[in-house]
């Protein structure tokens, strides 16, 4: 058999659950926790495929599918960060409400097929054998996905910013204390969170199934959200584990073609189980955990007045 | 995700209270649709609310309809259904398999309401079945894919093995068999009667083993669509989803419920209904096949004349010899699959790979 359309799959399964992780992992890094990634991912789906269908532009509909989940993750910012509600309840609530929004806005388009994003060839690269099919003949959210992790995983670590961003998700008293306007990071976190959400979306409804379907994420917004919690808030565990499980995705599906007798119901779990088992395995120094796990995550900030 | 559900039946729940307030008009008789999955789903759910409209329209102002979509299968749906009775409808379609139990037992309490429940097999005084013999079409799909396929291979992407399910696989191979004794079929069950993502996911890998048809038992355009980015073709499940594949779409198994919901309507309407079982198909007209199209004219030609010998009685799809994947004969030659086997269908036939999920 040949690999290369196997390896190609796997890249289009693990796409949106890394784009999505990525935006949660700088939220979470500033202390929010936000539950809506699935109805920021709905939302960004529709929209996209709404504005690809209207306007017939690819960049058009990622932009518009990316500005929506902001639109959604503004909504949580607001609730979490100056109401000061409780972030657990307004992240489920946003899930519940995206699912809602989407299906209302959706109504319109169902049945209606679209052009998946066209391949991005990178020059001569593209046209290297197997090497430039797998690396370099993606669309342009494939690529998305590759720099901003790798771009976040920099930011958080190197940046001078990025230290402020982590300071304020440890502790967001004594960053107060220093100067920082804790409020401001973390509008900036959410929304980030809710922009990369909404290009998750947008991949899901523009290459991976062009098209319109109510409740397509199926659960890819939890998976993601639970991808940061096993890269234990590590960029590149993070992008290991989202490749892991769209690999095992793919795979169990494969080995079900070649018909070797394993039970479906257990293949199904396996992606899930495989997952949680490694990052756990590789994760299992608890000192790292506690690093890691940003110490104010889900504890609302009362600004002193 | 249990809290998604829950707080779609409170607005269920709220939503006949509000609707029930607003039509009490005094003629008019009330019918209520009882649906497991979104109307938008363009597959299964979407084909019940297309038979819906069918009677809004057949019988105008005689009636009037309300509907409760995404209903989850168990106790939650006992208590839309006493919803809708309790709230004077006086008609109720209730169109999963799932909603068998709760149907019986609300219906225990209305005696005065007429039920319909899809796809089940317990009847009462007031509970009447229906089902379609969608087999007849998955036979002519096969017919149909033994002729066009060059690489003798079917890519199968299913949902859960139940006997539904498995008679689809079955028929699909022995209407293959029956043009191309070379036809197997590579089955992948997705665990799901309704995630794109992943239906289109085993579209690819199946066509990544060889398969160039694809057929599909799960309720999203996805894998077809795959199949006509992919270049190969396949079948629309349902409804008609030509639409998504202009290119791969040989034809589609469309679910017809239109004219039995307007005749059971207007039977309850006048006094004459009566609790029956049926198990229409072709011949009825509740399953229908889509344009045959992306195929030469014999092709066509074979499959117009299969579909009118399944729909005249001289064809049946499950006709003797058949043998299962042991090579045991289940069936023997000169007989066809009694209505017992057909109904509880647990075994592949011979050509199916790999074995069957217990």
């Amino acid at each position: 058999m040949d690999l290369l359309p196997v390896a190609l799959t796997i890249i289009t399964a693990s796409t949106p659950l890394l784009l999505a992780a990525t935006g949660e992992l700088v939220t979470e890094k500033a202390g929010v926790l936000n539950l809506g990634v699935e109805g920021m991912m709905l939302v960004g789906a529709i929209a996209a495929f709404a504005a690809a269908v209207s306007t017939g532009s690819g960049l058009i509909a990622i932009l518009v599918g990316a500005f929506s989940g902001v639109a959604v993750a503004a909504i949580f910012a607001v609730l979490t960060l100056t109401c000061l509600a409780n972030q657990v309840a307004t992240g489920l609530a946003l899930t519940i409400f995206g699912v809602g929004l989407s299906a209302l806005v959706g109504s319109n388009f169902v049945g209606i097929s679209l052009e998946p994003l066209p391949q991005l060839n990178i020059g001569v690269l593209s046209t290297i054998p197997i090497l430039g099919d797998l690396l370099f003949g993606h669309d342009v959210l494939v690529y998305l996905s590759f720099i901003m992790i790798l771009l976040v995983g920099y930011f958080l670590s190197k940046t001078r910013s990025g230290l402020i961003l982590r300071a304020v998700g440890e502790s967001h008293d004594s960053a107060h204390a220093l100067g920082y306007s804790v409020l401001t990071v973390r509008y900036l976190a959410v929304l980030f969170g809710g922009f990369m959400s909404g290009l998750a979306g947008s991949y899901l409804s523009l290459v991976y199934t062009p098209l319109w379907a109510e409740n397509m994420t199926a659960g890819r917004g939890w998976i993601a959200l639970a991808l940061v919690v096993f890269g234990t808030w590590r960029a590149g565990r993070i992008a290991f584990g989202a490749y892991l499980f769209g690999a095992i995705t793919i795979l169990q599906l494969h080995v079900q073609g070649w018909g070797i007798n394993i039970a479906s119901q257990f293949m199904t779990m396996l992606p899930y189980l495989a997952t949680v088992v490694v990052l756990v395995f590789i994760s299992s120094d608890k000192m790292k955990i506690r690093i890691n796990a940003p110490q104010s995550i889900g504890k609302v900030f009362y600004p002193p007045r | 995700m249990r809290i998604k559900s829950f707080l779609r039946e409170i607005l269920a729940v709220f939503s006949i209270a509000a609707l029930s307030c607003v039509g009490v008009a005094n003629a008019e008789t009330k019918v209520g649709f009882v649906y497991v999955g979104p109307i938008g789903d363009h597959g299964w759910t979407y084909r019940h609310n297309v038979g819906r409209l069918a009677v809004e329209k057949a019988l105008g102002t005689q009636i009037k309809t309300t509907f409760v979509e995404s209903v989850k299968e168990g106790p939650d749906s006992e208590r839309v259904i006493r919803q809708l009775a309790s709230t004077g409808h006086k008609v109720i379609y209730t169109t999963s398999f799932g909603f068998m139990n709760p149907t019986l037992k609300v219906a225990k309490k209305f005696p005065n309401v007429r039920f319909e429940h899809a796809t089940g097999y317990k009847q009462s005084k007031n509970v009447g079945t229906y089902s379609a013999r969608f087999y007849e079409g998955r036979y002519i799909a096969g017919v149909i894919a033994g002729k066009v396929s060059k690489t003798n291979k079917i890519g199968y992407v299913a949902s859960f093995p139940i006997p539904e399910v498995v008679r689809g696989i079955n028929a699909f191979l022995l209407g293959a068999r029956s043009v191309n004794p070379e036809m197997i079929i590579s089955v992948v069950w997705v665990n799901s009667w309704y995630d794109p993502g992943k239906e289109g996911d085993a579209a690819k890998a199946l066509i990544d083993q060889g398969a160039d048809i694809i057929s599909q038992h799960t309720d999203s355009p996805a894998p077809l669509q795959v199949a006509e980015n992919r270049g190969v073709k396949g079948f629309g499940q349902a409804s008609d989803m030509i639409k998504f594949a202009p290119k791969a779409q040989l034809s589609a198994i469309v679910n017809n419920w239109d004219n039995y919901y307007v005749e059971r309507t207007k039977a309850a309407i006048d006094g004459s209904w009566k609790s029956q079982d049926v198990w229409y198909g072709l011949k009825e007209g509740m399953v229908k096949m889509a344009p045959y199209t992306n195929m030469s004219d014999d092709v066509q030609a074979l499959a117009k004349k299969t579909e009118e010998a399944i729909r005249s009685g001289a064809l049946h799809p499950f006709s003797g010899p058949i043998k299962d994947q042991t090579g045991k004969i289940v069936v023997e030659a000169g007989k066809v699959a009694d209505a017992g086997m057909l109904l509880g269908m647990n075994f592949y036939v011979e050509g199916v790979q790999g074995s069957l999920p217990k």
